[in-house]
């Protein structure tokens, strides 16, 4: 098994692919804006790319993100072995030209030109009682990354207490303050609760869902749909530039948290959501996603 | 549907109203965060930015024989540049920004006082966009501040974008804000 030339497919698939339930949302909300609306016209830009890309396989996006491989293997598995093949995989990458030279060190400002350094990629690994190795991979921008946000119900000055009301309020105030610099219309992976830390990385595996899955909560699916459907009436549009499409989709997740402690964390990604992912079971590879 | 060329002159731009969409044509320059910086601390440009446009854009390069082959080239969030930008503009006499999301009000001042438009491309269409680049022309600064964030200047042709702020002190970002802000408090 190639592990660093299966990844590097993978990388290949992701970077210039754009899952099909978001190309279909995309297509929903260009129906739904008016004809010849500059809305209309950012959103068949956006179509017009994505089929580009995938017909090129080249990046969709120039900013090809933080790379952050979500893995699952089963017990005993050699995790230092796997994370291996991701770096050269994403050195390899770099190289063709799938990804941009996209790692600064961040003291010296020097550019990492192979992307592989000490944190780069990301790789997260998760043992189970399983015999396939699955591994997920995200590409998600800075624009996007930088709408991102956390707040520590209550918070006064949002008028949000602790409860499902109060992380609603903190998830438009996200949207809002994002306007089009995050590339709206974007996609939010929500957590409620946790540490800041654990909210950030549960919220960001919230982008992994597909956008017609809700979740398995109901309180928590309601709040998806309601938020959506308010975000949407905020008017702020494609490119903030104004529009019905301002969000195609929103996941939220809950963890335990500390009595002292009610964490919202807000994930923003682009419209560009780049995941896809790869299972690999006796040498046999399917790509999921 | 307008088109503007190189060297955009200050009549052309004032011409220029929001929510039209132009064709760009000619000489474009990239610049993001690194060089922004260094220019509004008065360092020297190597090339002259006077009656050109600067592109918010890191792009994705691939060497190619002598020079290089743009992949991938949408546009980063410009307001980013917003604390450099006023004094760029004055400083070097650019006349078209282009860049995503919009900028703040020393930008929209800025746009005013000089005769600059601020041009929004869609953002994340970077391959779409790319293929409006017809060539490389030359690079700088690409050792300093490395491929990414290098000044590149490249030879595009019908490069398609909406006027996001024009020259006479109307900004589409800034009402859409406005306007969204009245929406939220309706939520909240």
């Amino acid at each position: 098994m190639d592990w660093t030339e299966t990844l590097a497919n993978l990388i290949h698939r992701t970077t210039s692919d754009l899952p099909a339930d978001v190309e279909a949302v995309l297509q929903t909300a260009i129906a739904a804006e008016p004809a010849q609306s500059q809305a209309s016209v950012l959103l068949q830009a956006l179509s017009a790319n994505t089929v580009l890309a995938r017909r090129q396989e080249t990046p969709l996006c120039q900013d090809t993100g933080t790379l952050t491989f979500f893995w699952r293997v089963p017990r005993g598995a050699d995790t230092h072995a796997l994370e291996a093949s991701a770096r050269e995989a994403v050195a390899l990458a770099t190289q063709k030209g799938w990804l941009r030279r996209n790692t600064i060190e961040t003291l010296s400002g020097r550019s990492v030109d192979t992307n592989v350094t000490d944190g780069s990629p990301v790789c997260h690994f998760e043992q189970e009682a399983t015999e396939a190795v699955e591994v997920w991979l995200l590409q998600k921008g800075g624009g996007s990354e930088n709408m991102s946000g956390q707040f520590s119900l209550p918070d006064a000055a949002l008028g949000a207490g602790r409860d499902l009301d109060g992380v609603r309020k903190c998830i438009l105030q996200v949207v809002w303050r994002a306007q089009g610099f995050g590339c709206a219309p974007g996609i939010l992976g929500v957590c409620v609760g946790a540490d800041r830390a654990e909210g950030f990385l549960t919220a960001k595996r919230q982008l992994l869902r597909p956008l017609a899955d809700a979740a398995a909560e109901p309180a928590l699916a309601e709040l998806e749909r309601r938020v959506l459907a308010e975000a949407n009436s905020l008017g702020i549009g494609p490119m903030g530039m104004g529009g019905k499409t301002t969000l195609l989709g929103v996941k939220i997740a809950a963890r335990p948290r500390l009595p002292a402690s009610y964490f919202v964390t807000v994930a923003y990604m682009c419209w560009a959501c780049r995941r896809r992912g790869v299972r690999v079971t006796d040498g046999h590879i399917e790509w999921l996603g | 549907m307008k088109q503007i060329r190189y060297p955009f002159s200050e009549e052309t731009v004032r011409s220029l109203r929001a929510g039209e969409i132009v064709q760009v044509f000619g000489r474009v320059f990239t610049g993001r965060d690194r060089l922004h910086k260094y220019l509004a601390e008065g360092g020297e440009c190597p090339v002259s930015l006077r009656d050109g446009a600067l592109y918010h854009c890191g792009p994705v390069v691939v060497p190619d024989g002598d020079g290089w082959r743009v992949v991938a080239a949408g546009p980063t969030t410009s307001v980013r540049e917003e604390p450099y930008m006023a004094e760029v503009i004055a400083r070097h006499g650019v006349r078209v920004i282009i860049g995503k999301g919009g900028m703040g009000e020393a930008t929209q001042e800025a746009c005013k006082r000089h005769g600059c438009v601020y041009l929004q491309a869609v953002g994340g269409a970077a391959a779409l966009l790319a293929q409006r680049i017809r060539r490389v022309e030359a690079v700088y600064f690409v050792e300093e501040f490395g491929a990414t964030e290098a000044l590149w200047q490249l030879d595009v042709e019908s490069f398609e974008a909406v006027v996001g702020i024009d020259a006479h002190g109307r900004d589409l970002f800034g009402e859409v804000r406005g306007a969204s802000a009245a929406a939220l408090k309706e939520l909240m």
